[in-house]
C-alpha cells in the first residue's frame, strides 16, 4: 500500500516533473502568463499523461522493443488529439488561449518519458497513480509559475485585479524573459526548501 | 505473458493493430465532438455580431456575404437597415494575424468593436480587448476621425508600449470601413435594395 502511495507522491515533490526532472519546459515557459492558462495547460497534460500511461501499461506485452517509441508516439498523439477535440467542443475559450501548445503536448518529453521509464515496466494501477502524481505535480508547478508571473507582470490574480489603481506592474514578468527569471527563482526557492526539510 | 519478440512479423502486426485501434477511437471522438464544436464556433459568431450591432430582427448570420476576404453581416429592423457587422482581420499584429468584428451604422459610424482572435502579448498588445482602448472608437466616423495612432499623426491613443498592435488594430478597422463604404454605403438606393431583400428573407426565417 505504501509502495502504491509512493508512486503517487513521487511526482508531486520528490520527482516533480518541472522542478526536479525539468521535463517539458516548453509550455512551462511559454504559456504561464495567467493563472488560468497555467492550470488549464497542466490539466490537459495530466489527462494525456493518464490516458497514455494506462494504455501503454495495458499494451506493454504486445509492443516489441524495437518499435516501442513509434507505438508510444501513436498512442500519445491519439490522446492529445482526443483532448484537443474535447477542449474545442466544451472549453473553446481555454482552447483559444492555449492554441498551438495543445498539439505540442505530443512532443512533451514528460509524457513520453513516463511511458518509457515507468508505464512500460509497471502494472496498470501503478502507472495510473504515477500519471496522476506527475500530472498534479506538473499542474501545481505551472499554476505556481503562472500566479507569480501574473501578479508581478499584470497585477492580477486569476484575472482579478489586485493592485491599487495607478500602480504599474512589472511588464517584464509577462514577457518571455520573465518566464526564465520566475522559473529560475522558483527553482532556487524549491531547492532551498527541499534541503531545509530534507525531502 | 512474456514480452513480444522484435521479429519483423511482430513489429508490423503490433504497429498496424495498435494504429488501427487508435484511429478507431479517434474517429469515434471526432464524431461525437463534431456537433458541439460547430455549435461553439457558431455561438462565438452570434455573440460577436450581437455585441457590435444595434437591436435587429433579421438573421444576419444567414445572410452573410464574403467580399475580398472579409465577411459582412447585414442587420435590419422592420425592413430598414440598422447596421452592418464586418469580420475583418489584419496581418500586421505583433504576433501575426488577428481578427476583429466591427459594427457600423448605415452611415459608416463605428458602433462597437470586438476582438475575436488574437495572440498579442498579454499585458501589452492584448489590452486591445479591453474597453479602455476600444471605447475611443465608439460613435466615431472614419470620414472625420483620423484612424491612425497619434505617433503617425492620427487621433487614436495607442496602448502604451504596444504601438505595433494599435497600428494593426487601426489597419483592420480601416480595411473593414473601406470595403463597407465601397460595397454597401455609397449609393443610397443600393442600401435600400439590400435591405429589401434581406427583410423578405428575414421575415421568412422568423
Amino acid at each position: 500500500m505504501s509502495k502504491l502511495l509512493g508512486y503517487f507522491t513521487n511526482g508531486l515533490i520528490k520527482e516533480n516533473p518541472t522542478f526536479v526532472l525539468v521535463l517539458g519546459t516548453c509550455p512551462v515557459l511559454a504559456i504561464t502568463t495567467t493563472g488560468f492558462n497555467g492550470f488549464g495547460m497542466g490539466m490537459a497534460t495530466a489527462i494525456v499523461l493518464l490516458l497514455s500511461n494506462v494504455m501503454v501499461s495495458i499494451l506493454k506485452n504486445y509492443i516489441p522493443d524495437k518499435v516501442r517509441i513509434a507505438v508510444f508516439i501513436t498512442i500519445i498523439a491519439t490522446n492529445v488529439t482526443v483532448v484537443e477535440l474535447l477542449m474545442k467542443a466544451y472549453t473553446p475559450d481555454l482552447y483559444k488561449a492555449l492554441g498551438i501548445f495543445i498539439p505540442l503536448i505530443i512532443v512533451n518529453c514528460l509524457v513520453l518519458g513516463r511511458a518509457e521509464a515507468f508505464a512500460q515496466k509497471k502494472g496498470v494501477f501503478a502507472s495510473a497513480l504515477d500519471a496522476i502524481g506527475m500530472g498534479f505535480g506538473f499542474t501545481a508547478a505551472l499554476t505556481l509559475i503562472s500566479i507569480v508571473r501574473e501578479i508581478l507582470g499584470n497585477g492580477s490574480f486569476f484575472t482579478i485585479p489586485i493592485l491599487p489603481a495607478g500602480a504599474h506592474p512589472m511588464l517584464l514578468f509577462i514577457l518571455p524573459p520573465g518566464a526564465f527569471l520566475t522559473f529560475g527563482l522558483l527553482f532556487l526557492v524549491m531547492n532551498t526548501l527541499k534541503r531545509k526539510f530534507k525531502i | 505473458m512474456a514480452k513480444m519478440e522484435s521479429t519483423l512479423m511482430n513489429m508490423v502486426l503490433s504497429l498496424s493493430l495498435i494504429s488501427m485501434l487508435m484511429v478507431a477511437g479517434l474517429g469515434y471522438v471526432y464524431k461525437i465532438t463534431k456537433g458541439p464544436i460547430e455549435l461553439a464556433d457558431k455561438q462565438k459568431e452570434v455573440t460577436a455580431v450581437t455585441q457590435v450591432l444595434p437591436a435587429f430582427d433579421n438573421d444576419p448570420i444567414k445572410q452573410k456575404k464574403d467580399i475580398e476576404g472579409l465577411t459582412f453581416y447585414m442587420a435590419t429592423k422592420g425592413g430598414l437597415p440598422v447596421g452592418c457587422a464586418v469580420k475583418t482581420f489584419t496581418a500586421r499584429g505583433f504576433a501575426g494575424r488577428f481578427d476583429l468584428m466591427v459594427g457600423f451604422k448605415p452611415d459608416g459610424t463605428i458602433r462597437n468593436i470586438v476582438v475575436l482572435d488574437q495572440k498579442e502579448t498579454p499585458g501589452l498588445g492584448a489590452k486591445m480587448t479591453e474597453s479602455s482602448f476600444i471605447d475611443q472608437f465608439k460613435e466615431k466616423n472614419i470620414a472625420t476621425f483620423k484612424l491612425k495612432v497619434r505617433k503617425d499623426g492620427g487621433q487614436v491613443d495607442a496602448i502604451s508600449a504596444a504601438t505595433i498592435s494599435s497600428r494593426a488594430f487601426c489597419d483592420g478597422v480601416q480595411k473593414a470601413y473601406d470595403l463597407y463604404m465601397k460595397n454597401f454605403a455609397k449609393p443610397v438606393t443600393a442600401i435600400a435594395g439590400v435591405s429589401d431583400t434581406t427583410a423578405v428573407k428575414g421575415g421568412k426565417h422568423e
